[in-house]
């Protein structure tokens, strides 16, 4: 539709994308960042999935929790939490330079690959953990002990046993990691500097400064293009491979750690998550508690007041609320369309499957842009006016944690063995009961895996910047980009301590889903 | 396990109420459409709303640039009755969509000429601003160097990598100064001058926030001394300091030549059901207690010459007697060709 904004077909303004090699540049360029950051995710995230999915050790409900934080946080906060520790003026720099004498910074990470590939691991480190240590937790651990019976060493279990069973769930996390680095926009500009444009960055220009609507509509035709066929080559791999090995102890049960091995694989792993997650946000965190001239409280004791009579001030509990309400809400529609896209994709046999699989992903891979300006044009007539309606923010973040969640539950579902539902049936069960009856309970932690990721979405406001708002219900990331928008340290600080805010708030609200989780 | 059954509860008591709570409140509204940045006082809107026994919604719709977009997108079914923040580089591309009708203001008596730019009062001004370079004087002062008075100073050797900026493809502060240093060095100059610019090592930050908090040194651990902001920011940062200040931390060059002047407009769209109620709006927005309210919650000057500035605005910010001028409709028709060039010489 947006091919032809006035009704008339202007394919000259289309010209220029096969006319000039800049778009195949920017093209490589996103595919190639996409790439590397879901394979350095991997391979730093899956140690760490193991663990989770084996041991128990104190703190790991409240681990898991902190590290799921970075997903909510703001691009413009994640830089300010990466320079406060990296930066030229940053904590590492500073301290290496009076330990070692320097009179210059010793690292330069401003403006390159380095930094945003960084803030990519950083982002999703959480959800290959979280998706591959669910579905780990599940496998029967007999196979891993018959293998080990028969004579098999350990290494040769996981090669031959263990990392062919865990491919689905693998697979699952690295797609979702990949889209989201393939169209991420803020994190590459901010992080690597203008230098690095991706194709989301070159449809906003397109869209926004040039207002060449047709050129952006087919870049953004281009991205979701590629993106379904990544999807539905995955998706027909994802088919195929449905063996089930189900572990008839839900999650297995999680060993106590012992022994020096494990003892010091923990120890590695925990350092690792623990400077690459927990530094920058603590970094954060001392920032929103010092000032110009040391500790302060003013930042946080600012918030309350009305420093401007703005009338678009609300007190930050509100925004807090705020933003919990369309999380909440978010979440749930989500789950629902979840349950049911996964459901339909675990029964759906043929060659139909795999197509639906692609096209209930399309959702995340559509950018940010195109959507807000897609709802202003298709949501215009009643009784779908909901342009400018409240509830549309819940709807949009609902539909693009939608796939989140699809992804998390379809290999949970798909691991449960036909024939406890043929036995269920046989015993007298309907359709609707062997759902409610096993599909559910047994799905259960993928599920509550995905309620999280939609919840953290919504409360991260992916794209969210291109929709029309209602100013006076301001989420939280909403408060911190105002606070952002004039100068002063007051404003700076203040967005430090809403950051801050936004972190304990979805902490705690991770600890609470993990701690009912576990409980059950 | 009644995971589901909760689930479908919650999402549909929550969307009931999200959808419900804006209706209850049924009376009397006008809309006013806004980018992000727009603000204003509460005690002074509720004058207009107490006036004509009227609530006046807002809404906000992204940057400047994103948000007249969807006013255009949305012309047959417009969102609102009154849009405020067209400014004057894009100020063409919104005549030419035909999405305003025009309204002569009695008010538009006290605006400057200088400022209204539209013939046909399709577009009236609200409000200005100069966009310039803003640099930190403690830093200037402990290196004991001389801080910079115009545009050609940045690419002295003794300013090598003290300067950030923001990328014109994308903040309008980056457009506004890329205009400048047009209308400066003229068409044939400009790229010549961001060649220098660049390799004496200049940053590009994506938009405004991170040229000023990701790397202005006055504002953050940053290590640039100079960045691009406004006539008004030094007044800002004076505002919102955590302990009060008697001498802004920052200054403005706001030199012959220096500065280009951004003019936010605001107009009446086309399709609106209240036109009558939508000139009281407008004319209420060109009117002394909203004028003079602009100020300090937006950090620009109002357009209405009658309105008093605050203490605060006379002492620390500043405008431009002589800022660069580029016409309207040379900024729509060159503006892909002036980023094209631009991001070829300076990101490429």
């Amino acid at each position: 539709m947006s091919f032809a904004p006035e009704g008339v077909w202007e394919p000259e303004r289309l010209r220029q994308l096969i006319s000039s090699d800049n778009y195949f540049r920017v093209l490589r360029f996103t595919f190639w960042q996409a790439a590397l950051s879901t394979l350095f995710t991997l391979i730093l995230a899956l140690p760490g999935a193991y663990i989770f999915a084996h041991f128990n050790f104190p703190g790991k409900n409240m681990l898991q929790a902190l590290m799921t934080v970075p997903f909510v946080l703001p691009t413009v906060v994640t830089a300010a939490a990466f320079r406060a520790l990296l930066g030229s003026g940053g904590l590492v720099n500073s301290w290496l330079m009076t330990a070692l004498d320097l009179s210059g910074p010793p690292i330069r990470i401003d403006q390159t690959v380095t930094f945003f590939l960084l803030a990519h691991i950083f982002y999703n480190y959480s959800l290959v953990l979280r998706i591959v240590a669910g579905y780990w937790s599940n496998l029967d651990p007999d196979i891993r002990e018959a293998a080990g019976m028969l004579g098999a060493s350990p290494w040769q279990t996981f090669k031959k046993i263990t990392l062919p069973l865990l491919i689905p769930a693998i697979a699952s996390a690295a797609v979702l990691v990949f889209i989201f680095c393939f169209t991420s926009f803020g994190v590459i500009l901010i992080l690597g500097g203008p230098g690095y444009a991706t194709i989301e960055v070159e449809i906003y220009r397109q869209a926004v400064q040039f207002f060449n609507l047709p050129m952006a509509a087919a870049l953004s035709l281009i991205q979701i293009l590629i993106n379904f066929l990544l999807m539905w080559l995955h998706a027909r791999i994802g088919s195929k491979n449905r063996v089930s090995f189900f572990s008839t102890a839900i999650g297995g049960t999680p060993k106590k750690i012992k022994g020096f091995l494990q003892k010091s694989l923990l120890l590695t792993n925990l350092l690792f998550m623990v400077t690459l997650l927990l530094a920058p946000l603590s970094a954060l965190l001392l920032r929103s508690f010092i000032g110009e001239h040391g500790f302060t409280l003013a930042y946080y004791s600012s918030l309350f007041t009305s420093h401007t009579r703005s009338v678009f001030f609300v007190p930050p509990i509100n925004a807090v609320l705020n933003s919990i309400g369309f999380g909440l809400t978010a979440m749930c529609i989500a789950v629902i369309l979840g349950l049911f896209a996964s459901s339909y994709l675990a029964s759906a046999k043929g060659r139909s499957a795999p197509f639906w699989d692609a096209v209930i992903m399309l959702p995340l891979a559509t950018s940010a842009v195109t959507l807000g300006f897609g709802y202003i044009i298709t949501l215009n007539t009643p009784p779908l006016n909901l342009r400018d309606s409240l509830a549309l923010v819940p709807i949009a973040h609902g539909l693009v944690a939608f796939p989140f969640v699809v992804r998390c539950i379809l290999p949970g579902i798909r691991q449960i063995p036909q024939s406890l539902r043929e036995a269920a049936t046989l015993l007298g069960s309907s359709p609707l009961q062997v759902w409610r009856r096993v599909d559910l309970p047994l799905a259960s932690r993928p599920i509550m895996v995905g309620a999280i990721f939609a919840f953290s979405i919504s409360m991260g406001e992916f794209g969210a910047s291109s929709f029309v708002t209602r100013p006076h219900t301001p989420t939280m990331p909403v408060t911190i980009f105002r606070f952002l928008s004039q100068p002063g340290d007051l404003n700076y600080g203040q967005a430090m301590a809403m950051s801050t805010i936004l972190m304990l708030v979805t902490a705690s609200g991770f600890w609470l889903l993990g701690k009912i989780t576990d409980n059950r | 396990m009644k995971i589901f059954p909760t689930f479908l509860g919650v999402a549909l008591i929550l969307l009931a109420v999200t959808t419900v709570l804006p209706v209850a409140k049924a009376e009397k509204t006008i809309t006013l459409m806004s980018h992000d940045s727009f603000n204003i006082s509460k005690e002074v809107i509720e004058i207009f709303e107490k006036e004509n026994k009227v609530k006046v919604r807002f809404l906000k719709a992204g940057d400047a640039g994103a948000a007249l977009i969807q006013a255009i997108l949305s012309k047959k079914n417009p969102l609102a009755d009154v849009f405020y923040g067209v400014d004057n580089s894009f100020m063409s591309r919104a005549l030419d969509a035909e999405i305003f009708i025009p309204y002569a203001s009695p008010l538009l008596n006290n605006i400057p000429d200088h400022l209204k730019l539209d013939k046909l009062n399709r577009l009236l001004p609200v409000d200005y601003g100069d966009v310039c370079l803003n640099y930190d004087k403690a830093w200037f002062q402990k290196q004991t160097l001389i801080p910079p008075k115009e545009l050609s100073d940045l690419i002295k050797p003794e300013y090598k990598g003290l300067t950030v900026v923001e990328n014109p493809a994308i903040s309008s502060p980056g457009m506004a100064f890329l205009l400048a240093t047009i209308g400066r060095f003229g068409e044939n100059g400009y790229l010549n001058f961001w060649k220098e610019l660049r390799e004496n090592n200049v940053i590009v930050a994506n938009g405004w926030e991170d040229a000023y908090y990701g790397h202005f040194t006055s504002a953050s651990k940053g290590d640039r001394p100079i960045v691009v902001s406004y006539g008004s920011s030094p007044a800002a940062a004076v505002y919102y300091s955590e302990k009060p200040l008697s001498e802004a931390p920052t200054a403005a060059v706001i030199s012959h030549g220096s500065t280009f002047r951004q003019i936010e407009f605001a107009g009446i769209l086309k399709g609106t059901d209240k036109p009558e109620l939508a000139k009281k709006l407008v004319d209420f927005m060109l009117d002394i207690p909203f004028q003079e309210d602009i100020p300090l919650q937006m950090f620009v000057y109002p357009a209405n010459s009658k309105a008093d500035l605050p203490e605060l605005f006379t002492r620390h910010a500043v405008v431009a007697e002589k800022p660069v001028i580029v016409a309207p409709a040379a900024i729509e028709k060159n503006r892909n060709k002036w980023i094209e060039e631009w991001t070829n010489t300076v990101l490429r």
